[in-house]
């Protein structure tokens, strides 16, 4: 089976105060088609930056992404604006537009690609009962909770079928019931549309519930890959021991009488 | 009457005279007409140039740098002069277009070419405030800059540009009394004819009163727009 997604060698630096930081430094990675795959690393490792360069919201400095066929980084301005209508991202804090009403939200990807009313209607109506909206279509996104919010942010990044989707900390912002119903309907559009998932986060939990396999980000390389089974049991770099000992932890008994570290 | 003969009770009563009010209606006619055109034509350029400088900005959609400097100083220029220099300045301009230097419409160009740099910068502090996640979000999606301006950019921060026009229809209402010295006509041309030059201090207050009435009005009317909005999408 040959990788549906594939970067390699991806260099990205900041210049902030005109010093160098180099953020992204050599990044390789295969994502096979179909599968939920995790980026786990510590805040400011460059996870984001790096969700940002494959959809080009950033522009890497050197290395190649494909994505199916396409390469990404010599697309033309009109071809990316093509290619972005077929992949979705899901953002942290939700980023969806108050003044628009849940439907016109969920909507404002296919309007914006030039899709028929009447078949805009039908799609938005599709997927915010697979989400779970129904009730809540005339609603702006001001009146919904935080999982009420993601779950537009997920059917605003669907309702194109895309293929692909970046998950960049969706979770990370709502709490452990909440965040159990997201990854369960991120695993549903997974399992159901074949929608390969890229699911960036710092939170140990949310991988191992949903991902196969995962990639740990450490100075700005990827320091291991694999099944996240391995990774867990038998860690090799650094980050990937700390959050396997951090996982250790939570489930020791000391932790739980508080005795801490 | 005057505050040289007169005691301020007697002034103020005669200010509310049906005499005097007699002769305001017209004056508030020529200034509510002069405030109206000038607002209309200061919101249509300002949110333009708003935008343009909004986008142009080094972090903006289509960052031009030279474009960018180059207006932000013509506007800071054309800023720093005085209203009233500004009156003055226009009157060739307005002899260009009108074929007279004085009158309502004239004082007009000059109230928009002041005003409108000011509304400019205050529509472009307004789109700046918009969270760049949206932004990003309207990107990710494969949006056109265009789409980006005018499906997300305008609508997200309508109430900031609306409480923004508010204040800056209130500064044009206060620059029709300025212009009234220069042969606008309006509440001004009264309160400086007769209330400068006459001595009729009641005049004076019943234009204050109007004055006052006038910008309530219109804060109170901006406060309850962008209020009712921000109430519709539940973020009060
Ligand atoms: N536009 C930018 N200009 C300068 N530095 C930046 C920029 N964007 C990101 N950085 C820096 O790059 C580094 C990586 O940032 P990034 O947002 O990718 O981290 P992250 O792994 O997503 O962290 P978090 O878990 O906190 O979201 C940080 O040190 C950040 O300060
Ligand atoms: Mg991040």
């Amino acid at each position: 089976m040959s990788a549906y997604l594939k970067i390699k060698d991806l260099h990205k630096s900041f210049y902030p105060h005109g010093q160098q930081l180099k953020v992204l430094d050599g990044i390789d990675l295969e994502v096979e088609k179909g599968e939920i795959f995790g980026i786990i690393g510590f805040s400011g490792a460059g996870k984001s930056t790096l969700a940002r360069c494959i959809n080009r919201l950033e522009k890497a400095d050197s290395g190649t992404i494909e994505l199916g066929d396409t390469d990404i980084l010599s697309l033309s301005k009109d071809q990316l604006l093509k290619q972005r209508h077929k992949m979705g991202m899901i953002f942290q804090n939700f980023n969806l537009f108050d003044s628009m009403t849940v439907y016109q939200n969920i909507a404002y990807p296919l309007e914006i690609s030039g899709v028929p009313r009447k078949e805009i209607k039908q799609r938005v109506l599709e997927t915010a009962e697979l989400v779970g909206l129904t009730e809540k279509l005339k609603a702006h996104p001001g009146a919904l909770s935080g999982g009420q919010k993601q779950r537009v942010g997920i059917a605003r990044a669907i309702v194109t079928k895309p293929d692909f989707i970046i998950s960049d900390e969706a979770t990370s912002a709502l709490d452990p019931q909440t965040t159990i119903q997201i990854l369960d309907l991120l695993k549903e559009i997974n399992e159901k549309y074949g929608i390969t998932i890229l699911m960036i986060t710092h939170e140990l939990d949310a991988i191992r519930y949903t991902c196969g396999r995962m990639a740990v980000l450490e100075g700005g390389k990827i320091t291991e890959s694999g099944l996240v089974r391995d990774i867990f049991e038998n860690p090799h770099s650094k980050t990937g021991e700390l959050f396997a000992k951090v996982f250790m932890l939570f489930q020791s008994p000391e932790f739980t009488k508080g005795e801490g570290i | 009457m005057s505050l040289l003969d007169s005691t301020f009770w007697e002034v103020f009563l005669a200010s509310l005279s049906p005499e005097i009010w007699k002769d305001l209606w017209g004056p508030v006619g020529e200034t509510l007409y002069m405030t109206a055109i000038s607002s209309v034509i200061m919101l249509v350029f300002g949110i333009v140039i708003g935008i343009l400088l909004d986008i142009t900005n080094p972090n903006g959609l289509i960052p031009l740098k030279v474009s960018y400097t180059l207006s932000g100083w013509m506007i800071n220029c054309l800023r720093s002069l005085p209203q009233m220099i500004m009156i003055i300045l226009m009157i060739p301009v307005a002899r260009l277009i009108f074929g007279k230097s004085y009158g309502t419409n004239a004082c007009i160009i000059a109230i928009a070419a002041s005003c409108i740099p000011m509304y400019a910068r205050i529509v472009e502090s307004s789109l700046l405030e918009i969270d760049k996640g949206k932004i990003e979000a309207a990107q990710a999606m494969g949006s056109k800059n265009i789409s980006i301006v005018f499906k997300v950019l305008l609508p997200e921060t309508l109430p900031s540009l609306i409480r923004g026009f508010t204040v800056s229809v209130i500064t044009v209402l206060s620059m029709t009394a300025l212009a009234g010295m220069f042969g606008a006509g309006g509440i001004g041309d009264i309160a400086v004819r007769y209330g400068y030059q006459r001595f009729q201090h009641d005049r004076l207050f019943a234009c204050v009163y109007i004055l006052i009435i006038l910008v309530q009005l219109i804060q109170g009317i901006g406060n309850l727009v962008s209020k009712r909005i921000l109430k519709t999408r539940n973020l009060v």
